[in-house]
């Protein structure tokens, strides 16, 4: 039985595949990796299925021991991956060996890093899916983020896999501002011409109430005939506006009915980079039509 | 004639009525049983609201316009009728005061007694709307105005699973520990939500909750039951 140990967890690592699909009419969040690119990519390096789980870290990757031989990529935000001290490529297949240690000197771009490992993780199923969904205590590694002196059961690599490199043109570049593609939303029609050119002529940043729910931003207040509607399903990427007039973009672990005008939705090719944006990092929008993004 | 609206490009939602009520209830419900039934390819899941279904979608099968134009084809099937039988399940609810800690609030809000308050809560048969907010949370529509009572104005910070509540005009049952400012008036031993074993959950959207009145050594027994798998809930089936 392979295994890794986290000797330190890091500030938020946790177990995501690509999500807790079929249950949303129980009130089930989806749930799933905040970056869906980097934890597909990371899972092709690696050879294994694109909806396996990874280890997501936040902020502050995690250490690491391997108790086996192994492979692993590391795909998303830039932590200064070091193995055994030494600097390691991310988006490339890296050889581990039975004892070393994987390690991050810090965050230099982005926020969150997946760890894929050859093989996979081999926690438990819950409702179809390992992801975990911290605010239901369930999924993952105990229905938790990972602790030190975990031990995490994995999966045999696979002995016969190419080490390959993802070509650059590939990775995404990540900065501290980023302009969103959004196809209006449902209730885009009960704001004024004026109103909606504010949401779209304006930046907003990200506040500190930012987690793998949902962003809320600050800026400039979008002004509408009324917040509330009748409570209805929202998406990965749908964007409310409350009475407040600030706007909140519905992430991973969201709830599956909200009760708020969804001005917009984000298209699916830009979350990733959604998903590696900070507190105090910048976001604009761009309306686009539908068809223009097929 | 249905509306659809496009929710980014991997979901969208179909607007089938305007309000909250049960004929666009069960309109909602015929077009979800309807879409789970004929399994069209590139939708991967259907989540019905009140008077919206949203449909995720994988593009890359079948893109918006593709999808709009399937559906429309089942536009033409009767929907407004109800098919299914009334399916009423009985929950029971221990109101004793240990669980009911808003109790004494609830009654001298409307003034009247803890007794009528628990008379005219387990008189009420109440619809299934939905199910959101957490998993397993039932948005349930037909209780008595006569124990409406505005939410907590602090919210508590824990309140327990099982935990039964009034909030405004609506009450409902608490499915996982969680913060939340209802009125609790009782616990139910029941587990609405258990994700270690299928039925994850056992109500379904469209369903009927009638609350029945147990003590707390009864309590006691079903929550034994229930831990054991041996429980089992009384359901009434009827055609209406």
């Amino acid at each position: 039985m392979n295994k890794i140990k986290i000797k330190k967890p890091g500030l938020l690592s946790t177990i995501q595949d690509a999500g807790r699909w079929g249950f949303q009419k129980y009130g089930m969040p989806v749930s799933g990796a905040m970056d869906l690119y980097s934890l597909e990519i990371a899972n092709q390096l690696v050879g294994n299925n694109l909806n396996e789980a990874c280890i997501e870290a936040t902020i502050d990757g995690p250490t690491i021991e391997f108790l086996n031989d192994g492979l692993i990529a590391i795909c998303g935000a830039d932590m200064q991956a070091t193995l055994d001290g030494n600097d390691i490529e991310m988006y490339k297949t890296i050889r581990v060996n039975k004892g070393s240690n994987l390690s991050f000197k810090g965050l230099k771009t982005g926020l969150r890093t997946y760890i894929a490992f050859s093989g996979g993780i081999n926690v438990p199923m819950v409702m179809g899916s390992k992801s975990t969904y911290l605010r239901g205590k369930i999924g993952g590694f105990q229905g938790r983020k990972l602790q030190k002196e975990d031990e995490i059961e994995i999966g045999t690599f696979n002995k016969n896999l190419d080490l390959n490199k993802v070509p650059k043109n590939k990775i995404p570049v990540y900065k501290e501002y980023f302009t969103a593609r959004i196809i209006p939303g449902p209730e885009a029609g009960h704001f004024t011409v004026k109103e909606l050119a504010d949401f779209l002529n304006s930046e907003y940043t990200l506040t500190e109430q930012c987690d793998r729910m949902g962003y809320r931003l600050t800026g400039t207040k979008i002004g509408h005939r009324s917040a509330d509607m009748i409570s209805s399903g929202i998406a990965f990427g749908t964007i409310q506006v409350p009475s407040h007039g600030e706007p909140i973009i519905m992430m991973a672990d969201r709830q599956t009915i909200g009760g708020y005008t969804r001005i917009g939705n984000i298209v699916s090719e830009d979350l990733p980079y959604i998903a590696q944006l900070k507190p105090g990092d910048k976001i604009s929008f761009k309306e686009v039509k539908l068809n223009d993004i097929y | 004639m249905l509306k659809y609206f496009p929710l980014g490009d991997t979901a969208f939602l179909i607007k089938i009525g305007n309000d909250i009520s049960t004929e666009t209830h069960i309109k909602v419900q015929n077009f979800t049983k309807l879409l789970e039934e004929k399994k069209l390819k590139g939708i991967i899941e259907v989540t019905p609201a009140y008077n919206e279904i949203l449909i995720s979608y994988n593009p890359g099968v079948l893109n918006y316009k593709e999808l709009i134009g399937e559906l429309k084809k089942l536009e033409k099937e009767e929907i407004t009728q109800n098919k299914e039988p009334k399916r009423t399940l009985y929950i029971p609810v221990c109101y004793e005061a240990e669980y009911a800690l808003d109790m004494e609030i609830v009654a001298s809000e409307n003034n009247i007694s803890i007794n009528e308050v628990v008379k005219i809560h387990t008189s009420g048969e109440y619809l299934v709307y939905m199910l959101g907010f957490t998993p397993g949370f039932c948005y349930l529509g037909g209780m008595d105005q006569k124990i409406a009572t505005p939410r907590k104005e602090t919210p508590r910070a824990l309140i327990e699973s099982g935990s039964v509540g009034i909030a405004g005009k609506q009450t409902g049952i608490y499915p996982i520990d969680s913060p939340g400012g209802w009125q609790i008036i009782g616990k139910t031993p029941l587990e609405l939500f258990n994700p270690e074993s299928e039925p994850y959950f056992f109500i379904e959207p469209g369903n009927y909750l009638k609350f029945y009145e147990i003590s707390k050594s009864e309590f006691e027994t079903i929550k034994k039951q229930v831990e054991q798998n041996s429980f089992v809930i009384k359901t009434e089936i009827r055609d209406e």
